[in-house]
């Protein structure tokens, strides 16, 4: 099987400081790849290089076998702070349709089509009830799985969450969780995360980033418990 | 109540009118933009900044809302170019340019022989001046921007509300930025007119702060905001000619008393 995300020997550098060195990672159609590592440790940098933002100097990164710029429309994003502008007059459905960007020509507003397929998106993962509210107006959690809904919209086969879970309760954690693992079975998910029990259950693979990239086998119970050292992975950056 | 019709009879009345309501809707628009990209101080600078190129249309003999334009737009640019180089220093570089372009302005009108009577109209606004061309002017400018709106309304949308999500979906967020910095900057200059420069952040803010509270899309926003700085245009207005005050200030204390008004019902409730 050839992998749908292949990362070589790719090193990036921000301001002379070295962020990431001698990357090396491939991701299969259906992987649930957790990315865990600690703050400043270059994960979300990671993202941005597999999204097209950041350019690329050093190694490569092939989506779909091809420069990740080309594929954009073939991966979701969903960003890590969903909490800012929340006094902002938009409705669930608005903010929804924003999936369509850049898929479809923009001018003049939507269509009755993407109005139907934005209600869909928002009824995978639970949140057609709320198409009409003001998006201020939920919890954390209903707005993450918004945004899900939002990156849904334009049919990824890749679905890219950024700390999906850091400002949610419990509760809605876990129904992030199990619309995550509903997702998978016909979409590759990868989630960047401080959770490591939780994400433990649901990931077929593990990396850790901190500058460089480590894979963490996660077979067994017991080879987490023996093998995984959660102080030794928040280690400082050097 | 005779008074009123009277006083509709003159054009130079029916044109305040006019002009009150053009400048409303136009910023009840661009002002619900301003208030959610979160730029009211810039558009201050902006405000500023154009009574530069009202003091350079005086000292040459050019028409006003061209000076002014032209100095607006000018300084819409350099304020998008400093907020994407240098976005940590921009309020630094906005406040000398409010100082800058105001300094400008006045050097060049007293520099102008013969002439300073005008002085003051420029800083709260002459609404009872309006000509002809300039309601030209004032329309042409609102329905450009009821066009612009509605081409772009998805871009303009996702860059005001996400515009890190627009960049990953390939909108240009800096073509957008500018643009709702440029309509801004000509919004201003229509709306120096009716209020003058040391008031139009009111105008721009205050109706678009009531109407964000009661909208759920900034499309309503946008409608609202402009019904409501219309009517307290007209309040303010008849305030102005009922007592003999001073048209753009009175505009604004109608707005304020009426957003105090709105909180305490807000309160209340």
């Amino acid at each position: 099987m050839t992998p749908i995300i292949e990362i070589k020997n790719l090193s990036f550098s921000y301001h002379k400081q070295k962020i990431l060195e001698d990357i090396n990672l491939e991701v299969y159609e259906k992987d649930f790849l957790a990315i865990i590592g600690p703050n400043g440790g270059g994960k979300s940098t990671l993202l941005k290089l597999i999204l097209g933002i950041n350019p690329i100097k050093d190694g490569s990164i092939k989506t779909f076998g091809e420069l990740p710029k080309k594929n954009l429309s073939k991966i979701g994003y969903v960003p890590q702070n969903t909490n800012v502008n929340t006094d902002f007059p938009i409705k669930v459905l608005e903010v929804v349709l924003m999936g369509h960007i850049g898929v479809k020509s923009p001018l003049f507003g939507y269509g009755k089509e993407e109005k139907m397929c934005a209600m869909g998106a928002l009824s995978q993962v639970g949140m057609e009830k709320f198409a009409n509210s003001k998006i201020g107006e939920l919890s954390g959690g209903q707005r993450q799985r918004v945004m899900i809904a939002r990156a849904l919209c334009a049919h990824p086969k890749i679905l890219i969450l950024d700390e999906p879970t850091a400002s949610v309760d419990i509760e809605g954690q876990k129904l992030i969780y199990e619309l995550l693992k509903t997702l998978n079975s016909y979409m590759t998910i990868i989630v960047v995360s401080h959770d490591i029990s939780v994400i433990m259950r649901y990931a077929n693979k593990v990396v850790h980033i901190n500058k460089c990239l480590t894979y963490h086998k996660i077979n067994s119970n017991e080879s987490q418990s023996k093998h995984f050292c959660e102080v030794e992975m928040f280690k400082e950056v050097k | 109540m005779e008074n009123i019709v009277d006083a509709l009879s003159f054009p130079f009345v029916q044109n305040a009118l006019i002009a009150g309501l053009l400048v409303s809707m136009a910023s009840g628009i661009i002002g619900s933009l301003i208030v959610v990209n979160r730029m009211v101080f810039l558009a201050g600078g902006i405000a500023h900044t154009a009574y530069g190129g009202i003091g350079l249309a005086v000292f040459l003999g050019l028409p006003i809302f061209l000076g002014a334009s032209i100095f607006a737009v000018l300084s819409a640019l350099i304020i998008s170019l400093i907020t994407l180089k240098h976005r940590e220093r921009m309020d630094t570089f906005i406040g000398l340019m409010w100082a800058v372009g105001m300094a400008v302005g006045v050097v060049l009108i007293d520099l102008t022989p013969g002439y300073n009577a005008d002085f003051m109209s420029y800083l709260f606004g002459s609404i009872l001046a309006v000509s002809r061309n300039d309601l030209y002017f004032m329309g042409g400018l609102l329905a450009s921007i009821i066009f612009i709106i509605t081409f772009w309304y998805r871009d303009i949308l996702a860059v005001s509300y996400d515009s890190e999500y627009a960049t990953l979906r390939g909108i240009n967020v800096r073509f957008f930025y500018t643009l709702i910095l440029v309509l801004s900057a000509l919004t201003v200059v229509v709306a120096i007119k009716v209020v003058g420069l040391i008031l139009v952040i009111a105008l721009l803010t205050i109706p678009v702060y009531i109407a964000e509270k009661l909208s759920n899309t900034l499309y309503s926003m946008m409608i609202l905001s402009g019904l409501f700085s219309s009517i307290f245009t007209l309040i303010g207005l008849w305030f102005s000619y009922q007592y003999d005050i001073a048209s753009g200030a009175s505009i604004i204390l109608v707005s304020a008393l009426s957003l105090f008004l709105f909180l305490g019902f807000n309160k209340i409730r």
